[in-house]
């Protein structure tokens, strides 16, 4: 190797340290920009998946009535109208409302639901049992104890018998599994009263719903099985 | 030290010791180490063997809780045994605070006292726990089950609510079929709780009155809650949960202690009279 290819390469190798050298900076500030943007970006998908369902320009706008926690922060929950655009059948539109309640409030310390908990599903059985299949995080983010755990769970069967005058009783699942509890407190193997008038006038036994109503039921898949199953009440009444 | 060293006429080097005390003294640390630590696993998987006389045994089939009543120690008629249950403990911690408060740690500290002051009255005291171990909801329960004359008192410490204030649970309504009790009298294991929520609300009510009484800000009665652990109990059965371990200082639950204990057993004081469970012969269980 003589001399002149040594000389180049050396001179190729210097260029590249100056290039290098004036790009870091350029580069460190825009892994400055991305870890800032990250969060709100995670943020703003998740509004952006929630609007999709809840803001359907096709549907009109209804006055929704949703439960979060109350001022008084005292473990009860205080009723806010919102107009959303909603649904006629049933399963979609409880799964619209329990979507703008899950995205919380305006003041997060009014949420009575973990913020990084998703409705996976909702189906609504022939006898009225309303079916919310939550992620993991409904379990895992949730703040351990009776009354939180408590609160959460009226947040929902008060905002569904709001909203949702068809489903009578909520059957609460994590990841499409029944578990024991929620969070090492309340009782998630039974279901929960949504409406007392309608759960009285239904006949079906309460203790667990699945087993119960599932050897009648249609197989169940997202919205297209709660369309039959909402076609099969409305027969029914 | 290990040196490496090379004699003047040797030429192959060779290993010597040099002070070998520190690491004797560290191999008879390692050994006792191993030791403490093999014998503390052994003697937690045998619970029977380190448990004290009062703790009833666990079944091995919850369905089938068996008294445990000794010749000498017959059940006298009403309500003398209060099983007190520290919640969570093991690996379940429960809530936790930011300051590192754990739940099951603070409830097993406040069972000691709350079962000194239900010894005091004259009652009977059984935990369900008394070390950092987790029986699960059914053990818990067959405790109580297997008792005549007892009430069942579950304590948590909540991660949310106004701190310094304490509310009492009971179960919720649960759907009953012939009034809790299936044909043969027996009470079906899921729903055991049923036939007792009336006296659950009473005895709920009565802690909860004395409670409120020296914690400002708690509510004047018993609410209703779908508690996993009282579902199974087949006697008056409460929860007691105290706010909360987001307090900065620990010492603030600390100081609540002698006050919850008090006003548990004047409550459960208050309530014995009330004590008269129907349908069972005799009018108490």
């Amino acid at each position: 190797m003589n001399t002149r290819w040594v000389a180049m390469v050396l001179g190729g190798l210097f260029g590249a340290v100056i290039i290098a050298g004036l790009y870091f900076p350029i580069l460190k500030e825009r892994v400055k920009q991305t870890a800032k943007i990250q969060p709100q970006s995670e943020e703003q998908a998740r509004r952006e998946l929630t609007q999709s369902l809840t803001a359907n320009p096709t549907e009109a706008r209804v006055k929704a009535k949703l439960f979060w926690a109350s001022n008084a922060h005292d473990g009860s929950l205080a009723p806010v109208n919102i107009d959303l655009p909603l649904a006629s059948e049933p399963a979609l539109r409880a799964k619209q409302v329990l979507n703008t309640l899950l995205a919380g409030p305006a003041d997060p310390e009014l949420r009575t639901l973990p913020p990084d908990a998703v409705l996976l599903a909702f189906y609504i059985l022939p006898d009225g049992t309303g079916i919310a299949d939550f992620s993991e995080a409904m379990a895992s983010s949730i703040p351990s104890g009776i009354e939180s755990e408590q609160r959460a769970v009226d947040s929902l069967t008060r905002t569904l018998a709001a909203n949702i005058p068809q489903v009578v009783r909520l059957k609460i699942l994590i990841h499409g599994q029944e578990v024991e509890t929620l969070a090492g407190h309340l009782d998630l193997t039974g279901s929960f009263v949504v409406s007392a008038r309608g759960a009285q006038a239904a006949t079906a036994p309460q203790p667990d719903p699945l087993s119960s109503s599932l050897s009648d039921a249609p197989p169940l898949t997202p919205v297209s099985a709660s369309r039959q199953t909402y076609a099969a009440t409305r027969e029914q009444q | 030290m290990l040196l490496k060293v090379r004699n003047r006429d040797d030429k192959q080097p060779r290993w010597v010791m040099r002070n070998s005390f520190p690491y004797a003294c560290f191999a008879v640390f390692l050994f006792l180490a191993t030791f403490l630590t093999v014998s503390g696993q052994l003697s937690a998987q045998d619970p029977a063997a380190s448990a004290p006389s009062s703790v009833a045994p666990q079944n091995a089939n919850p369905q089938t809780p068996t008294p445990t009543y000794s010749d000498s120690q017959q059940p006298r008629p009403g309500l003398n045994i209060v099983v007190l249950d520290p919640a969570h403990g093991g690996t379940d911690t429960g809530a936790r605070g930011t300051g590192g408060i754990r739940e099951s740690e603070i409830v097993l500290q406040f069972a000691l006292q709350v079962r000194r002051a239900l010894e005091a009255q004259g009652f009977q005291v059984i935990q369900t726990r008394l070390a950092n171990e987790n029986p699960s909801f059914d053990d818990r329960s067959a405790m109580a089950n297997a008792q005549v004359g007892a009430v069942f008192v579950s304590l948590h410490v909540s991660s949310t609510g106004l701190p310094g204030t304490v509310r009492v649970y009971v179960n919720s309504d649960l759907p009953a079929s012939s009034g809790g009790r299936e044909a043969g009298g027996l009470i079906p294991w899921d729903r055991a709780q049923a036939p007792f929520l009336g006296l659950s609300h009473k005895l709920g009510d009565f802690v909860q009155g004395n409670l409120a009484v020296r914690f400002k800000g708690s509510p004047g009665s018993a609410q209703g809650a779908a508690i996993r652990q009282l579902r199974t109990t087949a006697a008056p059965a409460i929860a007691i949960e105290i706010s909360s371990v987001s307090v900065n200082d620990r010492s603030d639950l600390d100081r609540m202690a002698p006050g919850v204990a008090d006003a548990i057993a004047r409550g459960v004081t208050d309530f014995r009279p009330s004590y008269v469970v129907a349908g069972v012969p005799g009018g108490v269980r």
